[in-house]
């Protein structure tokens, strides 16, 4: 490293003429932009609050962000293709209203966690072929799966529901140290899904067709990819994470309600934005959307560690957020055309 | 005969034949649940009754659906309303509780055009980074989906805002000429919509730029302006139907007004048979759609089922109006149909 800092020698000098010349791949700038803004913030407010820096904040973070990564997973899916979801936030309610109503039946919980799993990939699974077999612009057939999902909630309980079921609640508080610090199974568990997300995406057949199929459909599909399969299962995918992210929520604040998640569905569409997933399709990464939570709770953090701001700063600050993102991604794509 | 034919058949192909049906449909299913559904009765100088009720109810979605037509129209969707909204009745009761003379018609009038110039104004931005920065609409307006409710809570400092002025409460509850104030308003803005689009060029332009936006910039229509426009008539809208929504409770709560209002005035132009492809609006059928709205919101209580399973019934209109829609789902009928010739002529509705 020192031959970084300090160049004397010939071969070192085309070392450090490297480092110097270095530009990440244009693909990456995004996730580098959201990262530093991340970390922008995070130390800004380390310098402003007392206990920021505490790691266990970051930890904090995760455990209290659990859902919303899950939900930015399979919301990454759907608009890579050049699609949106706009039912996540009434699946996550349907989700905590299923797995609240069947443990109050005295379901097994593992039963209960089938159920919520299967209705979630089955509700993805409907739209899916609505919008594929029957050319319906994904943003209406999600919008009746938003309605759909939010009218079965009020069909099982328009009151809410408590959970007590002992393993939800073991589950729920269950925590692995490490160190003086410590972590949730929810947090772990969004994060394993960001992992095989990130791998399904960049490494297999099926990841590497959404990218196809969010560049151009029509080639895509004259390369002789599987487009129906694919475009099929990314809202199968989405929906499946949808009802993950319900089971994660209802882990979270341990109740069944139809007036969960209103408006969820914008947070995981602007985490997804804020992470630099191009909203017409074809560019972005798994682990942009998460930083785009991240980023997105960091600031939520802020707000309350200040105290004076009023929560609903935290919408006008992400529209801010979207807007720069946005207006940034619509130039470069136009530098590139 | 032949030409009772040709009636015929003109009435079978006319655009608003399947809206209209839906509707008359929904209310007989009123009527066999309680037979006097359609009773409307004179009480004091006002009109009561359930059918003046949908009316009323009707305004707020007929005027953000009015708005929406014309977006919709320009290829475009506005899906920032429901905060629009929320924005204007956060501005009006403020400006209401702000004055000095709370009750009096001045301080209305007043706080309602303040309410409505900003709505204007956020249109307008909506339709800069439309037609400017030539952002896909879907995501130009989501941010102000996004950051308006905050913007609305910020101006009610978070607080729902009760307000004390029985002008501005009239534009909900008032009556004029027997019918209800709110609706008169909304059926006067499409129809003064109507006479702009209908009786000059611009309802042409409109579906030109909704049709090829770039053919239509170089045969000489300003597409640009346009866009810009119907954002902003799609922004006053919204306001004007923030309005009545706050003026029915003479209070705003920024977290729940005109929330979800975006999606039933989708669902208003879908059902009206304007195609969300753009290049194709009918204001008639935006009408009939938020009436249908309306009655299907009375229709669920009134047969015994609890009004929040509403969603439900909404999620199977979508569906099965997209599928009418779809030429693939239609194709498939066609298929079905030829193989029985007696009913092949019946086939595509227009």
């Amino acid at each position: 490293m020192s031959a970084v800092t300090a160049p004397t020698g010939s071969s070192s000098a085309s070392t450090w003429d490297r480092v110097r010349t270095f530009r990440p791949p244009n693909r990456y700038l995004p996730i580098i932009a959201t990262a530093a803004l991340f970390i922008g913030l995070f130390g800004v407010g380390g310098m402003r609050y007392d206990g920021l820096t505490d790691p266990q904040v970051l930890l904090s973070l995760l455990i209290d962000n659990a859902f919303l990564i899950v939900l930015g997973v399979g919301m990454t899916f759907v608009i890579l293709t050049g699609g949106i979801d706009l039912s996540v936030g009434s699946v996550v309610a349907l989700s905590t209203m299923i797995a609240a109503k069947t443990l109050d039946m005295g379901w097994s919980p593992y039963l209960s966690i089938v159920a919520v799993l299967a209705t979630g990939t089955l509700l993805g699974l409907l739209m899916g072929l609505l919008i594929h077999y029957f050319d319906i612009q994904p943003f209406i057939a999600t919008l009746a799966g938003l309605f759909l999902a939010r009218g079965l909630t009020y069909l099982i309980s328009v009151e809410s529901i408590s959970i007590k079921d002992p393993t939800f609640t073991d589950l729920a508080f269950r925590t692995v140290w490490i160190g003086d610090y410590y972590i949730r199974w929810t947090a772990i568990i969004a994060l394993l899904t960001v992992a095989v997300a990130a791998y399904v995406l960049g490494r297999t057949r099926f990841g590497r067709t959404v990218y196809a199929i969010g560049g151009n459909e029509a080639s895509a599909m004259l390369m002789g990819l599987r487009v129906a399969f694919t475009k099929v299962g990314v809202y199968v995918i989405s929906g499946f994470c949808a009802a993950l992210a319900g089971l994660l929520f209802s882990l979270y604040i341990l109740s069944g309600n139809s007036l969960h998640a209103i408006g969820m569905e914008l947070d995981a569409i602007a985490a997804v934005v804020i992470g630099g997933t191009l909203l017409t399709g074809g560019r972005g990464y798994v682990v942009g959307s998460l930083l785009g939570v991240l980023v997105l709770g960091i600031i939520k953090t802020l707000i309350s560690f200040d105290g004076t701001l009023s929560s609903y700063w935290i919408r006008i600050i992400t529209g801010v957020l979207l807007l720069a993102f946005v207006v940034v991604q619509r130039f470069a794509t136009r530098r590139r055309a | 005969m032949p030409e009772t034919a040709t009636r015929a058949q003109r009435v079978l192909r006319h655009p608003l034949l399947w809206p209209v049906m839906a509707l008359v449909v929904l209310l007989l299913v009123n009527v066999v649940a309680k037979p006097s559904f359609l009773d409307v009765r004179m009480q004091d100088g006002h009109l009561y009754g359930n059918l003046i009720d949908i009316m009323r109810n009707s305004a707020p979605v007929m005027l953000v659906a009015l708005g929406m037509t014309l977006v919709i129209a320009t290829r475009g969707i506005d899906l920032s309303v429901g905060a629009i909204a929320a924005i204007a009745a956060a501005v009006a009761c403020t400006r209401i509780i702000g004055a000095g003379d709370e009750a009096a018609l001045s301080t209305a009038v007043m706080a309602m055009t303040y309410a409505v110039v900003v709505c204007i104004v956020l249109g307008a931005w909506n339709g800069l980074l439309v037609s400017v920065l030539g952002i896909q609409p879907i995501i130009a307006t989501l941010i102000l989906m996004v950051a308006g409710r905050g913007i609305s809570m910020a101006i009610t400092d978070g607080q729902i805002t009760t307000v004390n002025n029985p002008f501005f409460s009239d534009l909900a509850s008032g009556f004029v000429l027997t019918l209800p104030l709110a609706f008169l308003v909304a059926v006067a803005m499409v129809l003064f919509t109507a006479v702009l689009t209908r009786r000059t060029a611009l309802g042409m332009l409109i579906e030109a730029v909704g049709i090829n936006p770039e053919a239509s910039r170089l045969a000489g229509v300003r597409a640009r302006t346009i866009i810009w426009t119907v954002y902003a008539f799609s922004g006053l809208c919204a306001g004007l139907a923030g309005l009545v929504i706050a003026a029915n409770t003479n209070s705003v709560n920024a977290n729940s007004l005109g929330l979800w209002i975006e999606l039933d005035a989708i669902l208003a132009v879908v059902i009206g048979g304007t195609s969300l492809m753009g290049g194709r609006f009918s204001l008639a059928g935006t009408f009939v759609g938020a009436l249908f709205i309306a009655t299907l919101a009375r229709t669920i209580p009134n047969i015994g089922i609890p009004s929040e399973v509403n969603y439900l019934f909404k999620a199977v209109v979508v569906i099965a109006v997209c599928l009418l829609q779809s030429p693939k789902a239609r194709a498939l009928l066609r298929v079905r149909r030829s193989a029985a010739p007696t009913l092949a002529k019946a086939g595509s509705p227009a």
